[in-house]
C-alpha cells in the first residue's frame, strides 16, 4: 500500500494509528518511531516485553540446491554449516570490505529466508539478482509478508499459549515453523533488543489480527506496543550495529568489530581479501564504545577529539536507560583512541565533554 | 491540556509568566509533548543578556535536539537548576515545576509581540 506522499504502509498500518503512534519516513515506509513514550516502551522490553511492527524490513526467499554454496560466495559469515531451522546473523560486503548490508539467513524446511534492512531492500535485491548463480531462486516479499516482533522477558510466556510450537525447545537464534492463533509464521528466536524474545513472520493480511490478539492477551502481563525510537536505544545499549551507522559501505564488519562473524577460513568471498589484510595490519580507524561524563548527550556525527585533535565522530548516541541514565554513544576513532579506558573529547555545539572508552555492549541483559 | 489563560505565548511553544520586572519562562504542554521524552535542557548563564526571540539554549529528548528561543529579552537572573537531575519534569508539569528560567525585563513593551492563550491555542496543533 502506498500513499500520496509516496510512502508505503506495512499491512500493520491501521493498528499503529488506534495506539496513537507518531508516524515518520523510515526506509521508505510511514513507520511508528514512538506510541505512548519511548522510555515507557524502552521500559516494558526490558522488564516485561514489547510488540515492534518490522514489516519495513525485506524478506527475500531462497530456493533451490545452489543457495548455500552461492550465499558463501557474497557473504562473510558461514552458511553451509547452518542446522535446519537455524538462524545466524551474517554481512554482505563490497570488494573494499565495506559493508553492503547485514542481514540474518534463517534455514527454513526446503528454503532459507533472508532478512535485510529495509533501507537496504532495493540495492541488496539488485545485489543478489546481478550475482546469480545455477540452483538459485529468489522471491521477494518486501511489502507483503509482515514481521511482528515480540521482545523480552516475558516474551515466551506471553507467545507461548497462542502457538503450536514449545517455544521452550526453540534454542537462540533457531526457529520453527508453525501457528499463531491458527496462522501460519515462522517463529524465530531472534531480536535486536538485547532481551530474549521472538520474531513472527507471518503474511500480511493475517498480521493485524496476530497483532490485536498479542496485544489483547497480553495487555495485564504489560504488553505494550513499542516504535522504532525505543528499538534504537534498546540496540544501542546491546551493542548492536545499525547500518548506516556503525556499518556502511565505508566502514567494514572488522571496523564494526564483528571478527566473530568473519570466517577467513572461507576460500573466496567479495571483499575477503580487503578484510584479511585489515584485519593483519590492525591499524585501521574502529568503533568505539563511549560513556558521556556530562549530562550533555552525544549525537551521530559530532566530532571526538583525542590527545587534543580532532579524530573522528560519533556515529550513534543517546540517554541510556539501562546503563544508569548515562549518555552512551559509538564513535569512529583510530585504534590509539579506542583502547578501553581512553579518554576522548565530544565536541558539542562549540564545547567539548569528556568520555571515556568502554567495551561493547553497553549492557547485558541478566541471565 | 489547556494553555493557562494568566500567561503569554511565543510562535516558537515558550510561555512567558510576567510579575513586574521579572519573566518566568518555559515551553508549552504542546511543544513538550511533540518532543517525546526530555533528557536533557542547556540554557543561558545567570547574568547573560539575552534579545526577544533569540536563540539561547536547547531542549533535548531521546531522538531529537530541538533549539530553545526566549519569548522576552533581559537579563538571566536564575535557572531552574533542578532540571539537571530531572529534565523529565519539563514533561510532567511544563507550567510548573518544568519552568527553564527567569529574565528581569529590558522592555515590559516586548510583550505585545507575544500571543494569548487563545491566540496560541490556534497554532499548538498537529
Amino acid at each position: 500500500m502506498s500513499t500520496s506522499t509516496g510512502l508505503r504502509r506495512t499491512a500493520l498500518y491501521d493498528e499503529h494509528g488506534k495506539h496513537g503512534a507518531r508516524l515518520v519516513p523510515f526506509a521508505g515506509f510511514e513507520m511508528p518511531v514512538q506510541y505512548s513514550s519511548i522510555l515507557k516502551e524502552h521500559d516494558a522490553v526490558r522488564h516485561r516485553a514489547g510488540l515492534f511492527d518490522l514489516s519495513h524490513m525485506a524478506q527475500f526467499v531462497l530456493e533451490g540446491p545452489g543457495v548455500a554454496p552461492w550465499a558463501e560466495t557474497l557473504t562473510i559469515n558461514a552458511v553451509e554449516t547452518m542446522k535446519p531451522m537455524q538462524a545466524r546473523y551474517n554481512i554482505f560486503c563490497n570488494a573494499q570490505g565495506g559493508a553492503h548490508d547485514d542481514t540474518i539467513f534463517y534455514r527454513l524446511n526446503e528454503r532459507w529466508l533472508l532478512v535485510v534492512n529495509g533501507a537496504n531492500a532495493e540495492k541488496m535485491w539488485t545485489h543478489l539478482n546481478a550475482n546469480l548463480a545455477e540452483g538459485v531462486r529468489l522471491e521477494n516479499l518486501h511489502g507483503r509478508n509482515a514481521l511482528i516482533a515480540i521482545q523480552g522477558p516475558k516474551a515466551l510466556a506471553m507467545l507461548q499459549p497462542h502457538v503450536n510450537v514449545d517455544l521452550a525447545g526453540v534454542k537462540y537464534y533457531f526457529a520453527a515453523e508453525g501457528e499463531v492463533y491458527g496462522r501460519p509464521a515462522v517463529i524465530a528466536r531472534t531480536g535486536y533488543t538485547g532481551e530474549d524474545g521472538f520474531e513472527l513472520f507471518v503474511f500480511g493480511e493475517h498480521a493485524p489480527e496476530i497483532w490485536r490478539a498479542l496485544l489483547r492477551d497480553n495487555a495485564g502481563e504489560g504488553l505494550e506496543p513499542c516504535g522504532l525510537g525505543a528499538r534504537d536505544v534498546l540496540r544501542l545499549e546491546a551493542g548492536m550495529p545499525l547500518y548506516g551507522h556503525e556499518l556502511t559501505e565505508a566502514i567494514t564488519p572488522v571496523q564494526a568489530g564483528l571478527q566473530w562473524a568473519l570466517k577467513t577460513s572461507k576460500p573466496e568471498f567479495i571483499g575477503r581479501n580487503a578484510l584479511v589484510e585489515q584485519l593483519h595490519r590492525d591499524d585501521y580507524p574502529r568503533i568505539a564504545g563511549l560513556i558521556m561524563k556530562g549530562r550533555a548527550p552525544a549525537r551521530e556525527g559530532y566530532a571526538v577529539y583525542f590527545e587534543g585533535k580532532p579524530v573522528g565522530e560519533i556515529r550513534s548516541g543517546s540517554m541510556a536507560p539501562s546503563v544508569g541514565g548515562q549518555n552512551i554513544a559509538t564513535a569512529l576513532v583510530p585504534k590509539a583512541a579506542a583502547t578501553e579506558g581512553a579518554t576522548l573529547e565530544v565536541d558539542i555545539r562549540g564545547t567539548r565533554h569528556e568520555a571515556t572508552v568502554v567495551p561493547l555492549p553497553f549492557y547485558k541483559r541478566p541471565k | 491540556m489547556a494553555q493557562p489563560e494568566s500567561l503569554l505565548y511565543s510562535k516558537e511553544h515558550e510561555w512567558v509568566k510576567i510579575d513586574g520586572e521579572t519573566a518566568t519562562i518555559g515551553i508549552t504542554d504542546y511543544a513538550q509533548n511533540s518532543l517525546g521524552d526530555i533528557v536533557y535542557v542547556e540554557l543561558p548563564r545567570v547574568g547573560k543578556q539575552i534579545e526577544q526571540f533569540g536563540n539561547i539554549g536547547v531542549v533535548e529528548s531521546v531522538k531529537a535536539v530541538s533549539d530553545l528561543f526566549t519569548p522576552v529579552g533581559g537579563e538571566v537572573l536564575e535557572v531552574n537548576g533542578a532540571l539537571e537531575g530531572d529534565p523529565a519534569a519539563v514533561n510532567r508539569d511544563p507550567y510548573g515545576a518544568g519552568w527553564l528560567f527567569k529574565v528581569k525585563l529590558k522592555d515590559v513593551g516586548e510583550k505585545s509581540n507575544l500571543l494569548s492563550a487563545t491566540d496560541y491555542e490556534k497554532i499548538a496543533h498537529d
